[in-house]
């Protein structure tokens, strides 16, 4: 049986939709869905590059409902300064609240059903799901099929989260192939504010995918910061959506940081639906031996008087592939729109290649936007300039392209974060800046 | 120190120099100077090993070895230094981190220890001191929205930390005013021992005012054609580069 067929079987299987206190009818369309539509493949314009077909004609478990991940596995992948923050733990895409740690007031943290049925619900039921309006494809409808297992997090009006909260995604590969689907709906109260840094580790050798939604909701006033890092082996893979709505006056700040890994599929959508509200996104990808990275970029401003401003930078060595495509929407009513794009790479090796696609819709006549795309190779006159001073080639290269990734790390804010990618990337040039 | 000779280098085909000898002594100033196109920057980039450029024919050998085989890093290592016409922008690097780890690289070439962060800073804060340059700038990514003044000041204080046998200088004075002229040159002149020598390359003769050469070369159409002391400086200063070209227009 393949990987499809199982999970529809296993779709079957779910308890009574009349349980679900809503959900029941999101998952029962998400389901229909998936069945039109399928797993996407390269005939569709947005999987055009990025073939995800394979991960479902094997055979692989799903969700594996007794893991034995102790302690001891988590504490192997937990990230710089966990004594200090929040920590949500999700194993084989289900949470498990014996190994999670809520160290903050004002921050809930519980499964969608319940959010489903008690004071959360209009929130639930205003905001879960406002993904799919973007992403029109099986493998969205797939996550979405399974929603009942997904979480709710809840930052409350007026908090400041100081603790930042650190999302482990850890899939325990070590008996089966697994297949996870971790979804996860936040709001962040009227002017709250709180850091998000998000995970992926495989267990064990076997082949792990992942497919991942966070739906993050963002109230007037409030402050968000979402870095996603993506550092998993070659036996991983993954799409991860993130989806944000500023539903108010609001700032968003979001670093996407991609080393290596199988194949990866990110999905950022940032929607400014209210006035005056400010994104910014960035990106780092260093993709080495076969990995794959596609970022896909949508930011909608459907309100006037916003600004969004994003770059993602690239290094592609050996036979790595890169796509990136960026779609900025500017509504008619999004007068005074202020967006700017740019998308900049590097290319290492004769056998690396990337796809870069910036997408520029707009429908309103006052506003400013721009956007750029450039790919590239190290410049021989700046290697030269090392040289001559003495430094061995490899080592200039290297200086060259941990300097291309300094304005993007400098984009982290949380200090053990920021050195803890900066150090992964100066492993992978293999330097030491002493 | 230096012997150039019989060395010819073109570019894309296109034969740039025809023929070069020079000797060079620890010590000694050597000027060349010459009009535009007569293949000086190349002369210069030839000797650091800037790769785009092809040595035809000739030798050139630098403190006992072949220095057309060693790569540019092991050019720097042995004791060559090039000061940039146009120094390049390096973005998220800083001037100490570069200046650093090109420091202890050589170091390394040279089969000595790495100096410790004590030991280091000690050598930048003299060096700073002795080239008129502050920290602000060396905190700054390399060389990126430097004014041409502050990116001149920036190869000398490089020059000063690797200490070079031989410090070639491609028209380091261009671009720059009077004053930076100055400040750059006294540098320049602060490193100079009997054990070190200078390469200046330049297009005009106001620089040798403050770094006074000990003999001026005439580099024109890949040759050098005439050689003599400092006043032949002045000399091409007063009368210009026509009369060179008019001396030798057969060969042009």
């Amino acid at each position: 049986m393949n990987n499809l067929e199982y999970i529809k079987e296993r779709y079957s299987k779910l308890p009574d939709v009349s349980d679900l206190n809503g959900l029941g009818v999101i998952r029962q369309k998400a389901f229909d869905a998936l069945n039109t539509m399928g797993i996407p493949t390269t005939r569709h314009e947005e999987w055009k590059y990025t073939r995800i077909g394979s991960f479902f004609n094997k055979e692989y478990k799903y969700q594996a409902g007794q893991s034995a991940v102790t302690a001891a596995d988590l504490a192997s992948v937990r990230l710089p300064g966990y004594e200090q923050a929040n920590e949500l733990v999700y194993i084989n895409g289900r949470y498990v609240p014996e190994l999670s740690v809520i160290r903050s007031k004002g921050l809930t943290v519980q499964p969608l059903q319940e959010a489903a049925s008690n004071e959360y619900r209009d929130i639930v039921a205003k905001h879960l799901g406002h993904s799919s309006n973007y992403l029109k494809d099986g493998i969205m409808a797939l996550n979405t099929a399974f929603v009942q297992d997904g979480m709710f997090v809840h930052v409350k009006k007026g908090q400041i989260i100081e603790h930042p909260i650190y999302i482990y995604n850890i899939t325990d590969a070590r008996e089966a192939n697994v297949l996870s689907q971790p979804r996860t709906l936040v709001y962040v109260g009227e002017n709250a504010q709180v850091k998000f840094v998000e995970t992926f580790n495989t267990l064990g050798t076997q082949e792990s995918f992942t497919n991942r939604v966070i739906e993050i909701v963002v109230e007037k006033d409030a402050i968000t910061e979402y870095y996603k890092i993506q550092t998993d082996a070659s036996h991983a893979s993954q799409v991860a959506t993130t989806h944000i709505q500023q539903i108010g006056k609001s700032y968003t700040h979001t670093v996407t940081v991609s080393l290596n890994y199988g194949l990866v599929r990110n999905n950022l959508n940032i929607v400014l639906d209210e006035q005056y509200c400010e994104a910014h996104l960035y990106g780092i990808y260093l993709q080495q031996g076969q990995s794959h990275i596609d970022n896909h970029t949508v930011v909608d401003h459907a309100k006037p008087h916003c600004e969004s401003n994003e770059l993602y930078k690239g290094m592609l060595d050996d036979q790595s592939t890169g796509v990136f495509n960026g779609k900025i929407f500017v509504r008619q009513d999004a007068q005074k729109t202020n967006a700017y794009q740019s998308n900049k790479n590097v290319l290492l090796a004769e056998g690396a290649s990337v796809n870069t696609k910036p997408q520029l819709e707009i429908f309103a006549d006052d506003v400013k936007c721009s956007h750029g795309c450039t790919i590239g190779r190290l410049d021989e006159e700046s290697l030269f300039y090392l040289r001559s001073r003495g430094i061995t080639e490899s080592t200039a290269r290297s200086l060259l392209l941990h300097g291309f990734a300094v304005d993007i790390l400098e984009q982290i804010k949380i200090d053990p974060i920021r050195e803890y990618v900066d150090k992964l990337i100066s492993e992978r040039l293999e330097f030491d800046l002493a | 120190m230096l012997s150039i000779h019989n060395l010819h280098a073109s570019i894309d085909e296109k034969k740039i120099l025809k023929g070069i000898n020079l000797e060079i002594k620890p010590g000694e100033v050597h000027a060349i100077m010459g009009p535009n196109g007569s293949g000086k920057s190349t002369l210069a980039s030839v000797l650091a090993g800037r790769e785009n450029y092809e040595v035809t024919e000739g030798t050139v050998e630098f403190a006992g070895k072949d220095l057309l085989e060693l790569s540019p890093e092991e050019r720097a290592g042995e004791g060559l230094f090039l000061a940039f016409q146009y120094p390049v922008e390096i973005p998220g690097l800083s001037t100490t981190n570069f200046i650093k780890t090109a420091v202890n690289e050589v170091r390394k070439y040279r089969g000595e220890e790495p100096l410790d962060a004590v030991a280091f800073l000690k050598l930048m804060k003299e060096k700073m001191a002795q080239t008129h340059i502050d920290q602000s700038l060396l905190s700054r990514s390399l060389n990126e929205g430097f004014s041409g003044g502050e990116k001149k000041r920036n190869e000398v204080f490089q020059m000063a930390m690797l200490q070079p046998k031989l410090a070639i200088l491609d028209e380091t004075d261009s671009g720059l005013d009077i004053d930076a002229i100055r400040i750059v040159a006294n540098g320049v002149n602060k490193l100079r021992s009997k054990d070190n020598a200078v390469l200046l390359v330049t297009h005009y003769q106001r620089l040798l005012d403050y770094i006074v050469p000990d003999f001026v070369h005439v580099l024109y159409n890949g040759r050098i054609v005439k050689s003599g002391p400092k006043e032949l400086a002045l000399e091409l200063e007063e009368r210009g580069y026509d009369f060179i070209k008019n001396e030798f227009k057969v060969e042009a």
